[in-house]
């Protein structure tokens, strides 16, 4: 621990550890010192001038070595001539600090009334107004009046797309530098920067496309000023009009805290429409931050294509029907199925509709699987992380090692984090088939052939002869705690059990189970993959069979019939199926039964995030007419079967979870919705300091306890890896954040970024193959064909190729397939 | 000084030193073969300190004592020469890197070698292209004779020398954003703490010296430390080349011993004032002076580091820059102001919004569309950039401002009375002048990225 320092601002004492920042430690008491460049996440540059306090410090006897004291026994302080910057200034012990002399009053008012000679003032058209860092120091700080002549102002562009997301007002820019420097620092990303100099100073990217990073939209937050806006809510709205709710993100596994916007609107007939979607702060999971595809693809959930009306099968075809005529059908149907029951659950439900579910099925001796492609949760249960680890806090005495996982592109802020923990000290292992955005925070990066996933994790801890390995494994037999955080690049539900059972062995064996800060991430697919794995769902090894078998399949938030043509004929050959779906997926049109459920904005749960953190959301908007929420349906369908279960409101069944999953046990939703204080404060009174990341008052979430026992479970087989003949090549199946799923693809906005069919191949196995870069290829498999279009990229290893999941190619895990150059006749499929 | 007695501008009186075969007839490079065969690199470092040479760039810090603050558990150490000469008003180094090379270049291995350097950079202005490339034939011709390279003479002691072009940037002179330029990146001054001598070139130990600092490192090593101080004073012992320049007759270069008077080096070296006009005032180092209003006090004034600073300038970089009766100052003014205008790199608020601002509210001033409030206004706009910066530069750019309207306030207020400035002042640009008459002084070119040093 670092010592502590004592020292004096405005008269008032405060202690902090040695190396904190005048900024920060005046912050800790209270004394909001104003700032624009300064961020509490960011190193201080200094260059606002905006935090210019007077420091004086204790006059040091040369021959003592003690302070001088004056004749009334107060230290002598020697002030320096200048004024000091408190956000680059550490504090020192027996430190004044002034922060509201005349002095410091004039130069803050200097500093803005030059800040404002260059702003163009035009606040009632900003959309950062109402929630803007310069317009609320210039109110507490400023000049009432400028001196500059207003026709003198420079002009210059005013709506520069930075790239299609995010655009650049260069007349409100005050040159502060945040933008640049969290892309730089903390994202790794450092696509923009300045071009020029002097008054010509701006914001310009390097990248092509545009502003090509992941997390562009957390540099709006941090703006102090209206210079950058988001393509989606520029214009939108004015923020003294939104109310704020607070979710959590659905699309991957970190869990990311989010306040919702939303506003009334005329236009919408009095409905509440969400505005935005901002980040909320939780320390131990996302900070500050989000991801652009947490913060823009929200759309769906309003989407017009909503399913609002139970389905019934009647002659051939789906009609509407009601709620009761809908639940007593399923009801029956599901009596009659009894055992022969397969209910089917993604990992976007909520814990509480997972749980009803997995009771209705107990109800009925049926059974509940998971709907994945990636497996191992079992061994993320029980040797996951547990209450009191935080990414945030890893350091030196950690080993983090990353396997078989793009977690730039799986789950960003995620990446943000290990990214962070590596600069902080920890050893950072990546171990994936091919170059990824995180090698470049490694310390070491460990290369292996698809399919050699889990050789190379048993390798960490038996030894090897290959120098990184070997390096690798060292780092990890070393360290005092060991994460492992494994996804399922190139790997289905095989390959990914396995893989999971070796990380698992590797942990064990060193002890870094049941400890905080130790143990098994997976970096899942979906939001609550994990809670369906704490909650008894588990993936069937062969998904097509298990459905032909069933007397009634009882699938919720999964399309497999629209993911895989094998699971649709299966579906075809079932006798009853039931549905609870948003849109009318593919599955949804093989039902019987087709039963509308609320999205995450309309109704409360909670989700387990990787990190095993359970985390509630909120109603953000009133429900649309007709949808209920999972939970409830199940319940409803349970009790016409006479089976007791809770589907009033999730904070009973939280308790029912509580009481019989033994992972969740003590867990209700004060505990849930607790707070406690955070570290940098970020609130509305002061958004100059950490920026418009909302405040969390409404729950940091509980961590599950360890489980630390393995249930007994079979030993992982050795995925199959096919040998490509000739004319083949292996395709392994990669993760891309924007996936042409049914929650990202009404997000207008972010169609130019989805993954694309694209086959991701070096150039030299291309041109082995006689393929051109964007050549349009006919790519065969399981006797299909579809049209695909090989992209050269040689940070792929030779021999192999990716393509991305959720492009219209149905394959789980590497494949060998057949490509040649496309015909003309050839169709798109 | 006799002609003889050069220890900078050696090649006026040896025209050929330029020629490594003849530099090497006058002693050349026998520092340098005796510091790395019979010295260890302290020795050097106190051989440095005891000569009191102190750094040429403008600052005056002690030179061997600014060596010795690089820590021996960090490596490796770097040496850096900046050759970005920028201010307007100076044009020393330039003849020395254009005349007498090899021994600015064997000034940078003697300081590589003091401080254990293996990597020494040379950072020139960008309008330097063409001394650039003599440069880099010169470090060939260098390696090519053995002085550089690996295992000099014999020792385990290996040294490369390399030079860089900045892009014509005033603000990479700043030491710090000169490092960022030189690793590629915007130049813009950085933070200190941590200073270069611990986090310079790529986050290294690194030693940045002037030209014309370096310059004087042979001799000094070949003759001792005592020798230097025959010329100069005690605190500012040595010689130092003065850039006249202005309404003089005689402008250039000139190396005198520190301690010199302004009356001597105006007058008696420089010739007067054309057309025996009266003096005015005086900038001692280049635009970002403060004014010297020249009474006899002022131009008796011996120009050493102590002296300067007590009539309330600052010797500097040491451009003199003659004004004399015909400078209406609130001309002259408009010109530094917007000089640092076009140059402030924009890093901080005060000096980029205010010398912006400055430059609005002088062109009022000198084109008479002003008001009598505006000499205030711009005093004060002046006054609230000072001490509000990162680096120097946002201070340099007040400093003729405020000495000007402190002294000569009724220049100000003529000029907005009389409307355009006096057409004296339009004819102020002496023969001499280059490229860029409109400073009315003998710098170098000063170009920009924008081209927006006129409106």
């Amino acid at each position: 621990m670092a010592k502590t320092v004592n020292l004096m601002i405005d008269d008032r004492p405060v202690s902090v550890p040695a190396g904190t920042l005048i900024v920060d430690a005046a912050k800790k008491i209270g004394n909001d010192i104003p700032v624009f460049c300064y961020h509490p996440k960011m190193e201080p540059v200094g260059m606002c001038r905006m935090c210019l306090v007077e420091i004086g410090r204790p006059v040091i006897d040369r021959a003592t070595g003690q302070p001088q004291t004056n004749p009334d026994g107060t230290p002598v302080l020697q002030f320096g001539p200048k004024l000091d910057t408190a956000c680059t200034t550490p504090v020192s012990e027996g430190m004044v600090v002034r922060t509201g002399t005349s002095k410091v009053v004039d130069a803050r008012r200097d500093v803005l009334e030059f800040l404002l000679t260059s702003h163009p003032l035009d606040c009632p058209i900003c959309d950062k107004g109402g929630e803007c860092p310069l317009q609320n120091l210039t109110m507490a700080h400023g000049p009432g009046k400028s001196r500059f002549l207003f026709d003198d102002k420079i002009h210059l562009a005013k709506h520069y797309p930075l790239g299609d997301l995010i655009y650049l007002d260069r007349e409100r820019c005050i040159q502060c530098a945040r933008c640049i420097r969290f892309e730089d620092e903390l994202a790794g990303d450092p696509v923009i920067g300045f071009s020029q100099r002097g008054r010509r100073l701006e914001i310009v990217t390097y990248s092509e496309p545009g502003f090509d990073s992941v997390f562009s939209g957390n540099t709006t937050d941090i703006c102090p000023v209206g210079a950058l806006t988001t393509a989606d809510f520029r214009f939108a709205a004015r923020p003294w009009e939104l109310k704020h709710s607070p979710s959590i993100c659905t699309h991957c596994p970190v869990g990311c805290n989010l306040t919702i916007n939303v506003r009334r609107e005329a236009i919408s007939s009095g409905k509440s429409v969400v505005k935005r979607v901002m980040p909320r702060q939780n320390e131990e999971v996302n900070e500050i931050w989000i991801c652009d595809k947490g913060r823009f693809a929200y759309h769906f959930a309003e989407s017009p294509d909503r399913l609002v009306t139970p389905l019934v099968r009647k002659n051939g075809e789906l009609s509407a029907a009601s709620w009761e005529e809908a639940l007593d059908l399923v009801a029956d149907r599901l009596k009659q199925a009894g055992a022969n029951s397969l209910a089917l659950a993604g990992g976007s439900l909520a814990n509480e509709d997972l749980f009803n579910l997995h009771q209705l099925m107990q109800g009925v001796g049926g059974q509940a699987v998971q709907y994945t492609h990636m497996s191992g949760g079992e061994y993320t249960a029980a040797f996951g992380l547990s209450e009191g680890s935080n990414i945030g806090t890893m350091g030196a005495e950690t080993a983090i090692v990353v396997v078989a996982s793009d977690l730039y592109q799986e789950a960003p802020v995620w990446y943000l984090r290990v990214r962070a923990a590596a600069k902080r000290g920890a050893t950072l292992i990546v171990v994936n088939p091919r170059e990824t955005a995180l090698d470049s925070a490694a310390h070491q990066v460990v290369r292996y052939a698809y399919g050699d996933e889990a050789a190379t994790v048993r390798a960490l801890q038996s030894g090897s002869e290959d120098a990184a390995l070997k390096a690798a494994a060292e780092a990890v037999g070393k360290a005092e705690n060991v994460v492992i955080f494994f996804g399922s690049e190139g790997l289905g539900l095989e390959g990914s059990r396995a893989l999971a059972e070796a990380c698992a062995g590797l942990l064990q064996a060193g002890g870094h189970t049941g400890r905080p800060n130790n143990g098994l991430v997976g970096v899942w697919p979906k939001a609550n993959n994990q809670g369906a794995y704490e909650l008894g769902f588990a993936p069937a090894a062969d998904l097509a069979d298990a459905i032909k078998k069933a007397a009634l399949v009882y699938i919720a938030a999964a399309d497999p019939a629209g993911d895989d043509p094998a699971l649709a004929e299966a579906l075809n050959a079932t006798s009853f199926v039931v549905v609870q779906e948003l849109f009318l997926t593919e599955t949804a049109l093989r039902a019987d039964v087709v039963l509308p459920v609320q999205s995450f904005i309309e109704r409360e749960g909670t989700f387990t995030s990787g990190e095993r953190r359970v985390q509630r959301f909120y109603p953000a908007v009133s429900a649309f007419k007709g949808p209920r929420p999972d939970f409830a349906i199940a319940a409803l369908v349970g009790q016409r079967l006479g089976l007791s279960l809770e589907g009033r409101v999730p904070s009973l069944l939280m308790l029912r979870i509580a009481n019989s999953v033994p992972a969740y046990a003590g867990l209700d939703y004060p505990k849930i919705s607790a707070v406690h204080e955070q570290w940098p404060v970020v609130h509305r009174g002061d958004l100059f300091y950490g920026g418009t990341s909302y405040e969390n008052r409404q729950g940091l979430g509980v961590q599950l306890k360890a489980n630390g026992a393995l249930p007994p479970v079979a030993p992982a087989a050795a995925p199959f890896i096919p040998l490509p003949a000739a004319g083949q090549v292996l395709v392994a199946p990669v993760t891309r954040l924007y996936d042409r799923g049914r929650t990202v693809t009404p997000s207008v906005l972010l169609h130019a970024h989805l993954a694309g069919p694209d086959l991701h191949m070096h150039p030299q196995t291309a041109t082995k193959l006689g393929l051109q870069h964007l050549a349009a290829v006919e790519l065969t498999l399981a006797g299909k064909t579809y049209v695909v279009t090989v992209k050269w990229d040689d940070t792929l290893p030779a021999g192999v190729a990716t393509l991305p999941r959720s492009v219209g190619v149905p394959f789980f895990a590497p494949a060998a397939v057949t490509v040649a150059l496309a015909t003309e006749t050839t169709g798109v499929q | 000084m006799s002609e003889q007695a050069y220890v900078l501008l050696r090649h006026r009186s040896i025209p050929d030193i330029g020629k490594l075969d003849v530099y090497r007839q006058h002693q050349g490079f026998e520092a340098f073969k005796k510091a790395v065969t019979s010295m260890k690199a302290i020795d050097l470092v106190n051989e440095v300190k005891a000569s009191g040479l102190r750094g040429r760039g403008g600052a005056g810090f002690p030179t061997g004592v600014k060596w010795s603050f690089l820590p021996d558990n960090l490596w490796p150490h770097y040496v850096v020469c900046n050759a970005d000469e920028s201010e307007p008003g100076t044009f020393k180094d330039r003849e020395m890197l254009e005349s007498n090379p090899f021994q600015l270049l064997e000034g940078v291995m003697l300081c590589a070698y003091a401080v254990g350097a293996r990597s020494a950079y040379i950072y020139l202005r960008g309008e330097f292209w063409q001394i650039a490339g003599q440069l880099d034939r010169q470090i060939a011709e260098l390696e090519a004779a053995g002085l550089l390279g690996d295992n000099l003479f014999g020792s385990d002691y290996s040294l490369r020398l390399y030079t860089h072009l900045g892009a014509g940037a005033y603000i990479c002179g700043e030491e710090t954003a000169l490092l960022e330029s030189l690793e590629g990146k915007l130049g813009q001054p950085r933070l200190r703490p941590p200073f270069p001598a611990i986090y310079g070139l790529y986050g290294k130990p690194t030693v940045i010296n002037n030209v014309e600092t370096l310059a004087n490192l042979p001799p000094i090593i070949l003759n001792g430390a005592n020798w230097y101080h025959q010329w100069g004073t005690e605190k500012s012992p040595g010689v130092k080349i003065f850039s006249l320049s202005g309404r003089v007759n005689k402008p250039g270069n000139y190396e005198l011993p520190l301690g010199a008077t302004f009356r001597d080096l105006i007058y008696k070296y420089g010739g007067g004032i054309p057309d025996g006009k009266a003096i005015k005032a005086i900038m001692p180092a280049g635009a970002s002076s403060s004014i010297i209003t020249a009474t006899d006090e002022a131009l008796d004034t011996p120009m050493d580091y102590e002296s300067v600073a007590k009539l309330g300038s600052a010797l500097g970089s040491a451009s003199v820059i003659v004004v004399d009766e015909t400078v209406n100052m609130a001309w002259l003014v408009n010109k530094t102001v917007n000089f640092f205008k076009h140059e402030s790199c924009g890093k901080c608020t005060p000096c980029r919004e205010g010398t912006y601002w400055m430059d609005h509210v002088i062109r009022r001033v000198v084109s008479g569309e002003g008001e009598l409030d505006d000499i205030d206004l711009l005093n004060n706009v002046a006054s609230q950039i000072v001490g509000k910066c990162l680096c120097a530069l946002g201070d340099f750019s007040t400093m003729a401002v405020t000495t000007s309207i402190k002294q000569f306030r009724a220049d100000f207020e003529s000029a907005l009375q009389n409307g355009r400035a006096p057409s004296a002042e339009r004819e102020l640009s002496p023969a001499h002048t280059t490229d860029n008459a409109d400073l009315g002084v003998g710098t170098q070119s000063q170009t920009g990225t924008d081209g927006g040093a006129g409106r």
